[in-house]
């Protein structure tokens, strides 16, 4: 008995032991759920709203861009993709090459498909080819079933119909990039597949974008949507209504056909740009597509440059079409008289030094009045006019002109041109000295002076709107600003008189049989000495074609009510009037004969 | 016991009301969990319902056996046990890598079920006749006793059952007095073979032990498991997102919700105080069980009491121990509330042992 007590008593202990450990491991169990359930409570209720709450972006879609008459320059087409979605295939590599024994995808698309995943959560679905056809959606219908997780999804392709008639002012859509994603970081969530790249197309963005909806769908573990909480629709994008002509840029297009230039046509009563074509161009649709590898580098390697915008970006010694301005510079601050008249030999040289300055015409112009000088395009005679102006009255004046300054055109990129000054020479050269041969290679638009086609044809319209100088713009309700040039009506009608006579029986007389009455001036700008192309590029080798000058010309017309400026630029194209000239003639005719035509 | 004797109110009168109140309160919570996280399928809580009623019917038959007749069986359900578990090893049903099952026609059984309870009879058997369990030799014995049974379950490989099994024959070991020495000697072999016995373990074993160290390291994969019931837990909360409201459970974030995780859907849809509820319901049965060993005045009906006492808690705390993250993923069910039959009636038939213990007169003072 005394055996069995002790025995029950050790028991006991040991029992005792087992119910302390109980006791132990109870407290552990219970600080571990306090911990999840009450310290950590609100973190984990955030990571099960994430697990089942999946907001999915509706893309909006894209405004179109029309031109003046509403006819549509970017549109929407409806294209058909094959999707796949990670979370739903088994094994993207397997489910990939069983694809490829129905449809044919590149190794491009692969790439693509690998770059376009990255970011995205498993349950979404990403692209893997674009652009189905008939055929080829029908191939996959008979198969769909064996390939779960891969999808025919619908999305919005941007089409331009013209390709590259538009395609600088126009420009083009394409993939955010993450220049795109950091600028705008809701970009990744809202859906969109392309946004604008360059061009109306990138200045327009938040216009043409829309604004992209959200579905908020309930998703279960294997993404698939079980319920929908809440939709917002997508909101499409606005039309872009521009000031642009169809007809206009078709026709400059063509006239530039072979050439490397620009041509820029706008309404000097109120600025609106009616064509704005740069050569060569380049198919704006090939971008949409996403161009592969060997077309990229194509473009880029072209010596002729397609992709740079040449009538906002090219930076050009204007040559003499810079001449009617410096003359109305002149004038204004009279440094010349209406009547005034200047000797003209073969050359000119500044008072106590040798250089000889030369004129294009060897002999020269002989003594001619400022009207003469214009229209024979007389260099000895602007020289000296540039000499009496002086640089920071002659710079002061172009500026004045919208020169060195931008034309306030709502597109990306535009290049400002040079107005060179001694001040200029000091604060952006360093250098304190001046020679006063800049300032004679001024008068004629040559040395240091850039201008874009964009400035250019802007100052030839505040000379057609008898010193109104608008603001540009594509966009066809924005509001219409014009600046008045000091400017003496008495000048100014002598400016226009002169650079009808250009026409009439001067440096561009091949227009003279125009019936539409045109204005203009020729000019030849020189590019053997800076041997630098249209954006300032040091050219390699030495092409005889490259050694030519540049062909310039600005006009408008009618002359005695002018609707129409234009300013062109032929690469290479050597003497302005003979080479530019003809194409604003052509862009000048189709659109006052249009214009007759339709209200006759 | 002829058919004249049988009264069911006898039969019933064996029954243990404090054990009984636990085990409905378990059943109620199961049926509970299981309709809302079977997106409310009568089907499912049918199914488990007439598992519970045949397991009842069992732990009365069970409770109703005398205790010497249990001693008298022990023997030869461990034998039974032992040839099992080797036929399973030859010519079980491979699942998943693993011969753990044994099937007959078209129902299957795992052995291991079995040697759950037989072991600690066998071994309540052994010291409640032995001389001297302070002897080394009852030491020894008692080791082989537990070797046998958990060197083939783990050779099937089923390491979670196997350390179950030991670990309970160790816990009878201790109630039955084997020399603390022993127990010191056994954790320290423990430690130190530990970093041996790594280079034994199968790839799958290491990896769910690296798993359950960061579950992050595989957060799609084996840290999954883990990681989706950590949320469903905490975002539970102290009150709970509320019945049919569990959003892990039901849109199937949490896999094997209704079975090994099914703490965690519990814990996601009544919270904190859900979960102080469900402890405490098991901390009855537990402390009752100890209560029923501590009031034994037979050896064999104590060490098989307070074993089956505390080898149910343990597997509660397993069970809650990998589904709050603080022990790695071992396929262990929670008593009683999990979906499923073989493990359920194994704790009701430990549970109508008990009983078993408690009623019957000459083993109770």
């Amino acid at each position: 008995m005394q055996i069995r007590r002790r025995e029950r008593a050790f028991f006991t202990s040991r029992l005792l032991f087992i119910a302390a450990l109980i006791g132990v491991m109870s407290l552990v169990l219970l600080a571990r759920i306090l911990y999840l359930q009450v310290q950590a409570h609100e973190r984990y209720v955030l990571q099960s709203d994430r697990n089942t709450l999946a907001v999915l972006p509706l893309a909006p879609v894209r405004g179109k861009i029309l031109d003046r008459q509403g006819r549509v320059l970017a549109d929407n087409r409806l294209e058909y993709v094959l999707t796949l979605t990670p979370d739903s295939v088994a094994d993207i590599g397997e489910t990939i090459a069983a694809l490829r024994t129905v449809l044919p995808i590149s190794d491009e698309d692969y790439r693509a498909f690998l770059r376009n995943r990255r970011g995205t959560h498993a349950y979404q679905a990403v692209v893997l080819r674009r652009n189905l056809n008939a055929t080829e959606l029908a191939r996959f219908a008979l198969v769909k079933g064996s390939f779960p997780g891969v999808q025919i999804e619908t999305h919005w392709q941007r089409v331009y119909p013209y390709g590259p008639s538009f395609a600088h002012v126009v420009g083009y859509v394409g993939r955010p990039d993450s220049r795109d994603l950091e600028q705008d970081p809701t970009l990744a969530r809202s859906g969109l597949d392309q946004v604008g790249k360059s061009g109306l197309e990138a200045q327009y963005e938040d216009l043409l974008r829309g604004v992209s909806g959200v579905q908020e769908v309930e998703v279960n573990a294997r993404g698939q949507s079980v319920g929908s909480f809440e939709e917002r629709p997508a909101r499409a994008g606005t039309d872009l209504h521009t000031t642009l002509d169809l007809d206009l840029q078709t026709a400059a297009a063509a006239a530039m056909a072979g050439h490397s230039g620009a041509v820029v046509a706008v309404d000097p009563r109120n600025g609106a740009v009616l064509a704005a074509y740069s050569a060569p161009s380049y198919d704006p649709n090939d971008f949409v597509k996403g161009l592969d590898g060997a077309q990229w580098q194509s473009l880029r390697d072209d010596p002729l440059h397609p992709l740079n915008n040449r009538f906002a970006a090219g930076n050009y010694p204007p040559g003499s079409t810079i001449k009617p301005f410096v003359a109305l510079v002149a004038l204004r601050d009279g440094a010349i008289q209406p009547e005034e008249t200047l000797a003209g030999g073969g050359y000119f040289q500044i008072p106590g030094t040798q250089h000889r300055y030369y004129d294009w015409r060897p002999g020269g112009h002989g003594r001619q009045d400022l009207r003469a000088a214009i229209r024979d395009s007389n260099d000895v005679f602007f020289y000296q006019l540039a000499l009496r102006l002086g640089p920071t009255r002659l710079a002061q004046g172009l500026e004045d002109l919208g020169f060195g300054n931008s034309t306030a055109i709502d597109l990306p990129g535009e290049a400002r041109g040079l107005v060179p000054s001694p001040a200029w020479m000091r604060t952006r050269r360093g250098q304190s000295h001046w020679h006063t041969g800049q300032t004679v290679m001024m008068g004629i638009g040559q040395g240091y002076l850039l201008a874009t086609p964009l400035q250019l044809v802007r100052a030839t319209a505040a000379i057609a709107a008898d010193g109104q100088l608008p603001d540009l713009h594509l966009r066809a309700d924005r509001p219409i600003r014009t600046r008045t040039v000091e400017a003496s009506p008495r000048h100014m009608q002598l400016v226009e008189e002169a650079m009808r006579a250009v026409v009439q029986h001067g440096t561009a007389h091949i227009l003279a049989s125009d019936p539409h009455d045109i204005a203009g001036k020729t000019g030849t700008a020189q590019v053997r000495r800076a041997e630098r192309d249209a954006v300032g590029r040091v050219r390699k080798g030495s092409d005889s074609r490259h050694l030519r000058d540049h062909a310039l010309f600005i006009a408008y017309a009618p002359a005695s009510h002018p609707q129409i400026a234009v300013a062109v630029i032929v690469e290479h194209g050597g003497h302005g009037g003979s080479a530019a000239a003809p194409v604003a003639q052509a862009v000048i005719d189709r659109y006052l004969d249009r214009d007759s035509t339709a209200q006759p | 016991m002829n058919l004249h004797s049988f009264s069911l109110r006898r039969a019933l009168g064996h029954l243990d009301p404090a054990l009984m109140t636990g085990i409905f309160l378990l059943m109620g919570i199961s049926l509970a969990v299981l309709y809302s996280g079977s997106q409310e399928s009568i089907r499912v809580v049918l199914a488990q319902l007439l598992r519970f009623a045949i397991g009842l019917v069992v732990l009365v038959g069970v409770a109703n056996i005398p205790p010497e007749r249990l001693r008298a069986w022990a023997p030869f359900l461990y034998g039974l046990g032992l040839v099992l578990l080797a036929v399973t090893l030859v010519a079980g049903r491979t699942y998943l890598g693993a011969k753990r099952w044994l099937g007959v026609g078209p129902l299957s059984f795992q052995p291991s079920e079995l040697v759950k309870l037989a072991l600690p009879l066998m071994l309540a058997y052994y010291y409640s006749q032995a001389e001297n369990v302070q002897s080394w030799k009852a030491a020894l014995s008692g080791f082989a006793l537990i070797s046998v049974p958990f060197l083939l379950i783990a050779k099937e490989p089923d390491l979670g059952t196997a350390a179950q099994i030991g670990a309970a024959g160790i816990f009878t070991m201790w109630l039955a007095g084997v020399r603390r020495r022993w127990f010191i000697g056994l954790i320290l072999l423990a430690v130190i073979s530990g970093p041996i016995l790594w280079h034994f373990l199968h790839g799958y074993q290491k990896e769910r032990i690296l798993t359950f160290l960061d579950p992050q390291r595989d957060p799609l994969g084996a840290g999954y498991h883990i990681i989706q019931s950590m949320i469903a837990i905490g975002s539970g909360g102290v009150f709970g997102k509320g019945w049919f409201n569990g959003t892990q459970v039901n849109l199937d974030f949490l896999p094997e919700a209704q079975t090994d995780f099914v703490f965690a859907g519990f814990a996601e849809e009544f919270g904190l105080v859900g979960v102080l509820f469900l402890m405490a319901t098991y901390l009855l049965i537990v402390l009752r069980g100890l209560i029923i060993a501590y009031e034994c005045r037979d050896r064999f009906g104590r060490l098989i009491a307070g074993t089956l006492s505390l080898t149910f808690f343990l597997y509660i705390f397993i069970n809650m121990g990998m589904t709050t993250g603080i022990l790695p993923v071992v396929g262990v069910p929670l008593p009683l509330v999990s979906y499923g039959g073989t493990a359920m009636l194994t704790f009701l038939i430990g549970l109508g042992i008990l009983m078993s213990v408690h009623s019957h007169p000459r083993f109770h003072e």
